[in-house]
Parts: structure tokens; C-alpha cells; sequence
């Protein structure tokens, strides 16, 4: 009998510090699987953020640098420039890529880096403990909006990623989701694609996942995974944006 | 073979940085720095290396930790304003002890201020202008030539030490032109290995560029790796110039441009028989304490000329521990101490009338 199915070389064997449920520990294993089967771990480097997954180099085998928070695009404008022939990607939320880091994000992408982006929303800020997001959702009750997020004094969700596709240097945007097994598939196939993409020197690709906070979103994992097939996917649209 | 052209000192240590091998710059336009920048935009891509307008000074000085993180020497530049916002990268860079050279061609404050110059950013440089235990090598050139030759050693304490080295200048020397000296070198100065660098994994464990440090004691580990490193500067890199400072009775201390101006003051003085000395600090930190005491062995009385309203004044009572008299002068917001204002400070402190 072969072992078709084992843990990725780019993916230490030890536990992670995430929460029962949580969304980290799927896209971290399938950019671990993307990296092996491209066969880039020994020429790859990694932006971790600040955030739930600052610790993501405890996780892949590869060189990693932690940027301050919302700067990742900043860090990795840099170390792409500066090799070429790496391969150089940002793991951001969504206060790093849509909030703090605003103008990071759409300037990087507007300059056309090539850069592979995976951007992982899901619409709160988990490591400080649960509070409004950029892509908090309306009445969306979080620490920071106890009565829920209201538009006339929180404005909208922002949909960074529509904003993204509009501009001239960016290559490719798509929305995926990690709630189920066939979404699962359908994120590896996207981010296999956008680190490809680097790898042909086609450009600035950011794929948004959407992903489970059950702890913040005071829901079980199996209530986060179907909140996201049945409210935030409403709001956050899957499918390819450019 | 020797070069000596007529350069402004914004372009001068443009130049510095392209031959001390920087190969990465990022900057965002600010008066009284933009000559700089525009010396980068036109020079590096053409001598091998990258130039980045960032989108903001937060960019640029994260683009700057990211190069180095790779390990390529690499420097940012601005004035105050934007050297404010650099804080936090700066504070980054720190702990997670990467080489960077940052240039502040300074201008008065606080706040938007004017593009005069001024030197009231000692306290940034010095002590710290970001969060966190940590220091930075602060180098202060009062020529063109030493705009030069200073960004050259920046790059070069930079890389030794893994710490981020600052050029703090003033408007007045970023914009005047001088005559600059140069010998072409072969080779770059300082060159060491960067095995810490993140140029991929391949046949080594994996690098990781970082300051968060989650699990007790790390941090505390870190923090006492960073002060042994802060101790070993302290006692090694001082750098300081005294003229007249054997037999002066009273001795004023100036850095930067200020001192040009002081110097002009004390030959004056002197030619008047007055025994006055100049003591000039050159790493503003390292503060040259042991120095300011050695060298002036005569002196009773001390009058610090700053364009601030006393900051390196702090440094040189703590130097002298309240065993001298400290005097200080200032002006800032554009105004600049005269040769005839620093003397007769010299002659009100001497208690000597006009």
C-alpha cells in the first residue's frame, strides 16, 4: 500500500496554538501542500502578520519574516525586489490587508508587484480578542460594535478585494472559502494558482479566504462553517474577481 | 583615484550610500531632503540596485527592513516630520536587529513646523523615538565631506552591529554645496556575511526575521542581547573632535552645522586672547561622555550651543555629572545662533562685560 496522503514536508509536525474550529489551521497546511507540490520550499519567503497567525514560522518549514502590522506588502515589496527568482508571499487578516494596512495593500498592487497574496477574512480581529474588523458585517456584534455594527457610524463592510480587481496592475483576485471539504479543494486549487502565477512572472495575485471564528464568533465550528455558507458568502461573494 | 567635485550635502550622501554598496532605497518626497531622493531615483537603477518611491514613510522604512532582511544594504531617508512616522518600523528594525541606514536631513517643529533647519530631533535619535529598550548609532556631520564620509561608516556600523545607523543632518548642510573629496573604491566598505538573511532555505534550517518573542523569557532575552550589543557600541564607537580644548578656561559644545558656526566663534574669541575650546560630539550616540571630560581638563564653565531649546545639553550635564557649570544657547523654528550671538553668550558666561 503507498501513503498518498501525509503531512507536507513545508509543515513542521507539531500542534498548533489555534482554537477548535478555527480556519488558520486549514489554509496553513494547503500553502504547505502548494509549496511542496511546486516544489519552491527551498526558495520561498513567507510575510507573516500580526495577528492570529504572527506565529505561522513555528508551522512552515521556510524563511519567514514578521511584519509590523498592516506593512506585510511593504516587507515583501522589498524582498521580492530585491530576488527576483524567490518567491515571496504575504498571509494578512483583515485589519492587517483592509484597515491598517490599506494603503500598503492597494499600493503594492497597483505598482503590479509580483506577489502572491493570501488574505484571510473573517470579519474580526481574533488575536486582540474579538473586535470590529473592516469586514465586520452589518449588526455583526462584536467588542468593539456591542450593538452590532451599524452603518450610519461604521460605514460598510469593505470588499478590499472588488476594490482590487479594478486596478490596471493587479492580475488576479478571487474569493474562495474554507467551510467545507468541497470549498477546501476549491482554496488549494486558488492559491496553487496564485503562487503559479509568481512563478510565471504573470503578477499580483491575492486570493481572500473567507475562514471560521467560531471563539469570536461565540459560535460551535460546525455554526462558523455554516455561517459563512449562509450570511458572510452572502455579503463576501466566492468566485474569481479578476 | 581621487575625485573632488562640487556636490550639495543632500546629494553627497546620496552618493555615500551608493558607493558603501547600499542597493535598495525607498523614500517619500519632503523638504529639505528631495535632492536625496532624486539622487537615488536617478542614480541607483542605473548602478545596480532599486529605487522605490513609497506610497508613505511607514513603506518606505518597512521596505528598507525588508531589503535588509534579505541582505541588502539599505537606506531611507527624510526630514522630521517623516522621520516621525518611521518610529515604528525603526523600533522594528531594532528587534529584530537588522542592519538600515536612515538619513534625517532635519527641519523645524513641532508638527508641520517650516523647511528651515534645526536640531530638535536630538531627542528622537537619541534617546529612542520609537517603543521599546533600544538604541540606534546617531552620526553628525558638519560638512559636506562628512555627509559623505559619515553615510559611508553608517553603512558599515550598521552591518557590524545588525543596528540601524542615522545620518542627523540639517537643512542647512542638505542643501549647501561644498567641495567633497573621494577616493573610488574598488570594493565596498564593511562587507560581512549576512548567514542570517532570508534568501530561501535551501541546504540550511530555515531563517526567521523577527522581534515578537511570545514565550517568558524570550523577550527578556532578546532585550539583554540588544543592551550587551547597546554597551559594546557605547564603549567602542564614540567619535568626537576638540579644538582649543587643552587650556580653554570655557569650552562651548556644538554638533552638526551649529558647530561650524561655534567654530567660527571660538578661532574669534581666540584671536581676542580668550582661552575658549570647541568640543564637537560626532556620534551624538554614542554620546562621547569620557571624551568631553578628558579632553577639556582646564575648563570650568560649559556653554552648549544648540539650534533646539536643550536637548544635547541634558547629555552634557549628565556628562559632567554637576561638576562644571552648564550654560546653554539656543534658538530653533528657522532661527539660527549667530558667531556674534555665541560670543557674547561666551562673554555673559565668563561673566565678562561687553
Amino acid at each position: 500500500m503507498s501513503k498518498n496522503y501525509k503531512r507536507p514536508d513545508s509543515f513542521y509536525d507539531v500542534p498548533t496554538h489555534y482554537c477548535a474550529g478555527c480556519g488558520h489551521g486549514i489554509l496553513h497546511r494547503i500553502v504547505a501542500e502548494c509549496v511542496d507540490e511546486l516544489g519552491i520550499g527551498e526558495k520561498t519567503i513567507a510575510i507573516a502578520p500580526v495577528g492570529c497567525a504572527v506565529v505561522a514560522y513555528d508551522y512552515w518549514r521556510m524563511d519567514c519574516a514578521e511584519a509590523a502590522h498592516g506593512r506585510a506588502l511593504a516587507v515583501a515589496t522589498a524582498i521580492k525586489r530585491c530576488q527576483s527568482d524567490r518567491i515571496v508571499f504575504t498571509y494578512q487578516g483583515d485589519g492587517d490587508l483592509a484597515a491598517i494596512g490599506t494603503a500598503e495593500t492597494i499600493h503594492a498592487a497597483n505598482r503590479g508587484e509580483n506577489l502572491t497574496v493570501i488574505f484571510v477574512n473573517n470579519a474580526v480581529y481574533g488575536m486582540t480578542g474579538g473586535q470590529m474588523a473592516p469586514t465586520t458585517l452589518l449588526e455583526q456584534k462584536t467588542t468593539t460594535s456591542p450593538r452590532g455594527r451599524n452603518v450610519k457610524t461604521e460605514g460598510f463592510p469593505l470588499k478590499i478585494s472588488e476594490m482590487l480587481s479594478l486596478l490596471e496592475g493587479v492580475y488576479s483576485v478571487e474569493r474562495v472559502s474554507v467551510s467545507s471539504p468541497k470549498e477546501i479543494f476549491n482554496t488549494k486549487r486558488a492559491i496553487k494558482q496564485a503562487f503559479l502565477n509568481q512563478v510565471e512572472e504573470k503578477g499580483f495575485s491575492l486570493v481572500e479566504v473567507l475562514s471560521m471564528c467560531p471563539t469570536y464568533w461565540g459560535k460551535t465550528p460546525l455554526e462558523a462553517a455554516q455561517w459563512i455558507e449562509t450570511t458572510l458568502s452572502g455579503y463576501f461573494k466566492l468566485g474569481k474577481l479578476k | 583615484m581621487k575625485k573632488r567635485i562640487l556636490i550639495s550635502g543632500n546629494e553627497a550622501m546620496g552618493e555615500a550610500a551608493i558607493q558603501a554598496g547600499c542597493r535598495f532605497y525607498a523614500g517619500y518626497p519632503i523638504t529639505p531632503q528631495n535632492e536625496l531622493i532624486a539622487y537615488m531615483a536617478a542614480e541607483l537603477p542605473l548602478r545596480g540596485g532599486i529605487f522605490i518611491q513609497s506610497e508613505s514613510e511607514l513603506a518606505a522604512i518597512n521596505m528598507v527592513y525588508g531589503a535588509s532582511g534579505a541582505g541588502v544594504r539599505a537606506m531611507t531617508s527624510s526630514s522630521s516630520p517623516g522621520i516621525s512616522l518611521k518610529q515604528e518600523g525603526i523600533s522594528y528594525i531594532a528587534g529584530a536587529q537588522l542592519p538600515a541606514v536612515i538619513i534625517n536631513v532635519m527641519r523645524a517643529g513641532p508638527g508641520l513646523g517650516n523647511i528651515w533647519p534645526a536640531q530638535s530631533d536630538y531627542f528622537q535619535a537619541t534617546k529612542g523615538g520609537g517603543h521599546g529598550d533600544y538604541r540606534q548609532i546617531v552620526l553628525a556631520p558638519w560638512s559636506v565631506q562628512e555627509c559623505f564620509d559619515l553615510t559611508q561608516d553608517a553603512f558599515v556600523l550598521a552591518d557590524r552591529y545588525r543596528i540601524a545607523a542615522m545620518i542627523l543632518a540639517d537643512g542647512m548642510l542638505g542643501q549647501m554645496m561644498e567641495a567633497l573629496e573621494y577616493e573610488e573604491a574598488s570594493s565596498f566598505p564593511g562587507i560581512v556575511q549576512k548567514p542570517w538573511a532570508l534568501t530561501g532555505a535551501k541546504d540550511r534550517k530555515p531563517n526567521i526575521i523577527r522581534s515578537l518573542f511570545m514565550r517568558p523569557p524570550d523577550v527578556e532575552k532578546n532585550n539583554i542581547l540588544l543592551q550587551k550589543k547597546y554597551h559594546k557600541i557605547q564603549s567602542q564607537e564614540t567619535r568626537c573632535e576638540s579644538r582649543y580644548c587643552e587650556d580653554a578656561k570655557l569650552v562651548v559644545v556644538a554638533y552638526g552645522s551649529m558647530a561650524r558656526i561655534a567654530l567660527s566663534a571660538v578661532e574669534t574669541l581666540r584671536a581676542k586672547k580668550e582661552k575658549v575650546g570647541l568640543f564637537r560630539p560626532v556620534t551624538l550616540w554614542p554620546f562621547p561622555k569620557k571624551e568631553l571630560r578628558l579632553s577639556c581638563p582646564k575648563a570650568k564653565k560649559f556653554l552648549v550651543v544648540e539650534m533646539s531649546y536643550g536637548q544635547m545639553v541634558e547629555d552634557v550635564r549628565l556628562s559632567l555629572e554637576s561638576f562644571k557649570e552648564v550654560v546653554f544657547y539656543g534658538r530653533s523654528g528657522g532661527g539660527v545662533p549667530t558667531e556674534k550671538q555665541i560670543e557674547r553668550e561666551v562673554f555673559k558666561t565668563l561673566n565678562i562685560k561687553l
